[in-house]
Parts: structure tokens; C-alpha cells; sequence
């Protein structure tokens, strides 16, 4: 079996500011916004090497969508900076309006999301905008999984036309992935191949399920790990070819599982080709306050959840 | 200046079409397009310094943003008597598979429309980023807006108007159309705004009014002016005073015509009343 280890620990959050640095360097067009959390968004390297091209818009994020769009008109490739709950929920009309429906080139990146923001508690740690995202035709919705995945998506977007969701966090977590890989919108990456189960996962989860496939294969499963770093559009040949030879399915995200990457591998499960599954994620509540690890650990959203669901779906094979 | 007779023609044939869009559909909003008529009309076809052909970038040239949408009727006529698309496909508004959306959107690619609004308050906001990014390009056109009273009830706007005025956007033109009237009622029974120059100023912006927002030199004069408040550090709100309703005796000085279509014979009377100059489409 492919084992992965790592080195370093780091925040995704920071390959996002990474990413926008190098885009700084080489794409004159991008632009960035941000409601008042700069260094929360590590967005520091771009404005002191292009200070002309950073709005700060105060906190006000009703009108840094609007202000994104506008700059949109003009040939500029806006990147709006602030937590996710902010990012989404707090400004789903503006989104909705004036980025989704006038399909505007708008990059809505978001840090902090899910429960791992930790102490600040359920006002900052939504678990409902993948669900709201994805729901809006024409977004595109990428959840990386690392420091460096999260620098390649980045930069990726930018040469993407259309309205993105770009969602990372704040914790630090293994890097994992290369440093020079070059990021595919939509293409999952198959991480470990096995014969007994499948488990999609997305972002943070994707390291716990590569430590919940180690755990499996020293107890006799052969876990296939696919990291859907795109949740929208998702790449079902990638699932149907895993799970046409797991034939069963363990879905993992740090998000409520009602609107999010597991349901929407279930309705591609459910079209072609009907197969067990079970849910890694949030169910139906709101976060609280408490270290990351404790949360993760509360909320069944680690490696110990994965292992557990995969025994579960296989039974049901 | 234009010939004032040709616009006024203009905006007669425009209430035309206003009227007869939405008769034909039952549905639509013509009051506050009546109301809008020689605003959009002096706007397109003298104050904006535009290019005949539509791109989305509008880069040298004026660009204005509806952010009241539900006025399409007046904004669609408007664009289209000045040839951004055929006066024909007027006969498609709100009709299914049209560009004609109830709420202009740049989803159906209609030419002149560079925004989707219909949700009320967030044009002001679309309207900074495009004139900052004019400025970026160092392109030295203007931009435009238009929103209407009740719709500075949208909290967005406010932010908006707070960040315009705090980052010296001093290359927008928002006007404010103060016709008194939202769907519920007259703005003051509605939610009472108190003085929305004094707030604006409070703000930091330059307030320039037109008292008579229905008399087209009045308009062209006051916009002119407004054209030259700009690049002075300052954002520049005109406040219009219109009648909704304007030019239909029976719906005007009403919020009863907001969003409601007239009959056969009302349509005939409204007609009557602004006889025929460019030819019907």
C-alpha cells in the first residue's frame, strides 16, 4: 500500500497567501479584497508587493461582493479575502446576484472554515457553505487539503473564467501532497488503491483518511483513499471506477453531511450505480467553542470516525 | 447640448413602449419607469460619453449600472432606441426564452446590461468596483447609477456609500430617484428616511438636486453639473425628484402603478396621452 508522510505542518490558510503572492508576481489582472482580516488571511505579501491592487473594503462584505463583481468589468480577476461563514452564508444574495447570475470572474476565497477555526465558537464555524455553494449554478467549489495543494489551487483559479468558492482553514496539518504539483479543477486524485472500500474525502479529512486506510490495512482492508479536492463539478468517473471495485463508499468533509460532499456523492451513487455508504461529517448541528482536536475528536470527524465507517459500509456490502 | 424637441420625442415613445410592455404581459413595473424616462433618456443620449457597440468591459467609454431593476421597462427601451438592440425584441419582454428578463440580467446576454439586479441594493456596490477598476486602467470615464428611495432601505447601500466617499471614488454619478413611493406606500408611512441629503453629506459626498426630475432640460442641466463635480475627490449623488407614474395622468402621484400593468382601455387612454413619434416597435 502507498503510505504518505510529512515533514511539515502548516496552515492551508497560508498556502492561499502563498498562491496569491505568486499571482501578485505574474498575473497583473488578479486583484484582492479583504473585510478587515489581512493577516487572518495571510494576505500580507500581496499588498506590500502591490499595494494598487489591494482594496480593503472595512468590515463590510455585502459590499466586497458587490465591489468584486464591479472590478470584474474592467478585466480584473478579483480575489475576496475573509472568514467562510462571512464569505458565504452572510452574503449569499450578493453572491447569488451579482457574482453567480451575472457570472462574473470572482474568486471567493475562504478561510477558517468548519470546525477547526476552534475557540471562537459556532458564530465562526460554518459547516453549511459547501451545501450553499454548490447549490448556485455555475460556482465552482474546491476544498484543498494541504499547504501546498490549497498555494496550486490558488493560483489554478486564477486561470479559471467563472466564479469560484475557494475553501481553506486555519489549522496547521500535514503537507502531504508535492510542492510543484499543478492543480485540475474537478480531477480527483486517487491517493491509495484498494479492493474493499472506497473513502472520498476533502479537505482536512483527507489526511485522516490516508492515517484511517494505514489503521485498515494492518487490520486486513484494502482502502482505496481518493482526495475530491473539487466538490463541484465532481469527478464521478473517478468515484464510479472506485467504488464499481470497492463497491462501498465512506464520504469524508469537515461539514454538516446534509448539503454536503457526501450528498452529492450520493446522488451520483444513486443515479448510476446504487451503493452503501456512510457519512463522515457533521450532523445537522452547530459547532462550539474548544480546540481544534477536541472538536474533531466531539464531532466524529477524524481517522477514528473513518475506520469505524468502513467497517460499518463494508458489513453492508 | 441635443436638440431638446428629439428627446422629448424620445421619451414620449419610450412611455409608449413602457406602457405597451408591460400591457402585454400583464406584469411589469411601469411607474417607476414612467418616472425615469427623461432621466434614462438625457443619460443615453447626451450626458454618458458611450460607444455604439456593447462590450462588457466598457473600457473608455461611460458605463451605468439600474440597481432598482424591476424599472427594466424604461432601461430596456432606453437601450434599445439607442441601438444596442433591435426595438422589435421590446415585444419579448418577460416572455419565456426571452433576453427580456423581468429583472435585467447579463445572463441571456442582452447587449447594455453589464449586471444581473432585481435584489434590491447592491448596484452601488458593483458600480465602486467597476470605476475602480477604470481607475486602475487609468481610463478616465465615468461611472453611473441609479437606485431608488425606498430601495436606500438595503443596508448594503449603505456600506457602499460609506466605502465610496472614505476611498475618494470620485468618478461615480449615483442618482437617487426620489419619488416618495414604494410598494406599500409612500416612503414616509413606509420606514420614514428623514433627509437623505443630510445623510449623504454626512457621508461625505457632493449632493447636487433636481427639483424637477420630469422636465428633461432640468435634468440635462443638472446632470451636467453633476458631470462636472467629478474627479474633485468626492463621490456625487444627484437627487431626482420625479413623479412615478409621470406622463399617464391616472398613474401618476400613486404607488398604485408600482407593479401593475394596465388594462386594454388604460393602455388606450395612456396612449392617447403620448402620441406616437419614432414609430411603435
Amino acid at each position: 500500500m502507498k503510505t504518505y508522510t510529512y515533514t511539515e505542518k502548516k496552515d492551508t490558510r497560508s498556502g492561499f497567501g502563498a498562491g496569491l503572492t505568486e499571482l501578485g508576481r505574474t498575473n497583473p489582472n488578479v486583484v484582492a479584497l479583504c473585510a478587515d482580516l489581512i493577516g487572518s488571511l495571510k494576505m500580507n505579501e500581496f499588498i506590500k508587493e502591490n499595494p494598487e491592487r489591494f482594496f480593503q473594503i472595512g468590515i463590510a462584505e455585502a459590499n466586497m461582493m458587490g465591489i468584486a463583481a464591479g472590478l470584474t468589468i474592467g478585466g480584473k480577476i478579483p480575489f475576496t479575502g475573509t472568514f467562510a461563514n462571512f464569505a458565504t452564508g452572510r452574503v449569499y444574495d450578493q453572491i447569488r446576484q451579482s457574482i453567480a447570475y451575472s457570472g462574473k470572474n470572482v474568486k471567493i476565497c475562504a478561510s477558517h472554515a468548519g470546525l477547526t477555526l476552534g475557540e471562537d465558537g459556532a458564530t465562526h464555524q460554518i459547516l453549511e457553505d459547501i451545501g450553499l455553494m454548490k447549490m448556485l449554478p455555475g460556482m465552482v467549489v474546491i476544498n484543498p487539503c494541504d499547504y501546498n495543494q490549497t498555494k496550486a489551487a490558488t493560483i489554478a483559479i486564477a486561470a479559471y473564467e467563472g466564479p469560484v468558492y475557494l475553501r481553506f482553514g486555519r489549522p496547521s496539518v500535514p503537507i502531504f501532497t508535492p510542492e510543484d504539483q499543478t492543480f485540475e479543477i474537478g480531477k480527483a486524485i486517487q491517493l491509495t488503491e484498494g479492493t474493499d472500500v472506497t473513502i472520498v474525502a476533502t479537505g482536512h479529512l483527507v489526511w485522516e483518511a490516508l492515517e484511517a486506510s494505514k489503521a485498515l490495512h494492518e487490520a486486513g482492508i484494502s482502502a482505496e483513499v481518493i482526495n475530491i479536492h473539487t466538490i463541484k463539478p465532481l469527478d464521478e468517473a473517478a468515484i464510479l471506477k472506485s467504488v464499481a471495485k470497492t463497491g462501498c463508499v465512506v464520504t469524508a468533509e469537515e461539514h454538516n453531511v446534509l448539503g454536503g460532499l457526501g450528498e452529492s456523492v450520493a446522488r451520483v451513487l444513486a443515479t448510476n450505480n446504487p451503493t452503501p455508504q456512510e457519512f463522515v461529517g457533521t450532523n445537522d448541528t452547530f459547532g462550539e467553542s474548544g480546540t481544534p482536536a477536541q472538536l474533531m475528536e466531539k464531532y466524529g470527524l477524524n481517522s477514528a470516525s473513518i475506520i469505524e465507517k468502513a467497517k460499518a459500509v463494508i458489513k453492508r456490502k | 447640448m441635443s436638440n431638446i424637441k428629439h428627446l422629448e420625442d424620445i421619451c414620449t415613445q419610450v412611455r409608449r413602449d413602457i406602457l405597451r410592455q408591460v400591457h402585454k404581459v400583464n406584469s411589469g413595473h411601469p411607474g417607476g419607469s414612467l418616472g425615469c424616462a427623461e432621466f434614462f433618456v438625457a443619460l443615453y443620449n447626451d450626458i454618458m460619453d458611450r460607444k455604439e457597440t456593447f462590450d462588457m468591459d466598457g473600457a473608455d467609454e461611460d458605463l451605468f449600472f439600474l440597481s432598482n431593476g424591476h424599472i427594466s421597462p424604461v432601461f430596456y427601451s432606453v437601450l434599445a432606441r439607442a441601438g444596442y438592440f433591435p426595438v422589435e425584441e421590446l415585444n419579448t419582454f418577460r416572455l419565456i426564452n426571452s433576453r427580456l428578463q423581468g429583472h435585467p440580467t447579463t445572463h441571456e446576454g442582452l447587449p447594455g446590461i453589464r449586471i444581473a439586479s432585481g435584489s434590491l441594493g447592491q448596484g452601488m456596490s458593483v458600480a465602486l468596483g467597476a470605476a475602480q477598476a477604470k481607475k486602475l486602467n487609468k481610463d478616465s470615464k465615468l461611472v453611473y447609477t441609479l437606485h431608488g428611495d425606498g430601495e436606500l432601505q438595503e443596508g448594503q447601500n449603505w456600506e457602499a456609500i460609506m466605502y465610496a466617499a472614505g476611498k475618494k471614488v470620485d468618478n461615480l454619478i449615483a442618482t437617487i430617484d426620489l419619488n416618495g413611493q414604494q410598494i406599500d406606500g409612500s416612503t414616509d408611512d413606509v420606514l420614514p428616511m428623514g433627509s437623505i441629503k443630510g445623510k449623504f453629506e454626512a457621508f461625505g459626498w457632493t449632493v447636487l438636486e433636481i427639483e424637477e426630475g420630469n422636465n428633461l432640460e432640468a435634468v440635462l442641466e443638472g446632470m451636467a453639473k453633476a458631470k462636472a463635480e467629478t474627479g474633485k475627490g468626492k463621490p456625487v449623488c444627484v437627487l431626482l425628484k420625479t413623479i412615478m407614474g409621470n406622463g399617464v395622468d391616472f398613474m401618476m402621484h400613486t404607488h398604485a402603478w408600482h407593479g401593475k400593468a394596465p388594462n386594454d382601455a388604460q393602455l388606450a387612454e395612456g396612449l392617447a396621452q403620448n402620441p406616437e413619434t419614432l414609430g411603435d416597435y
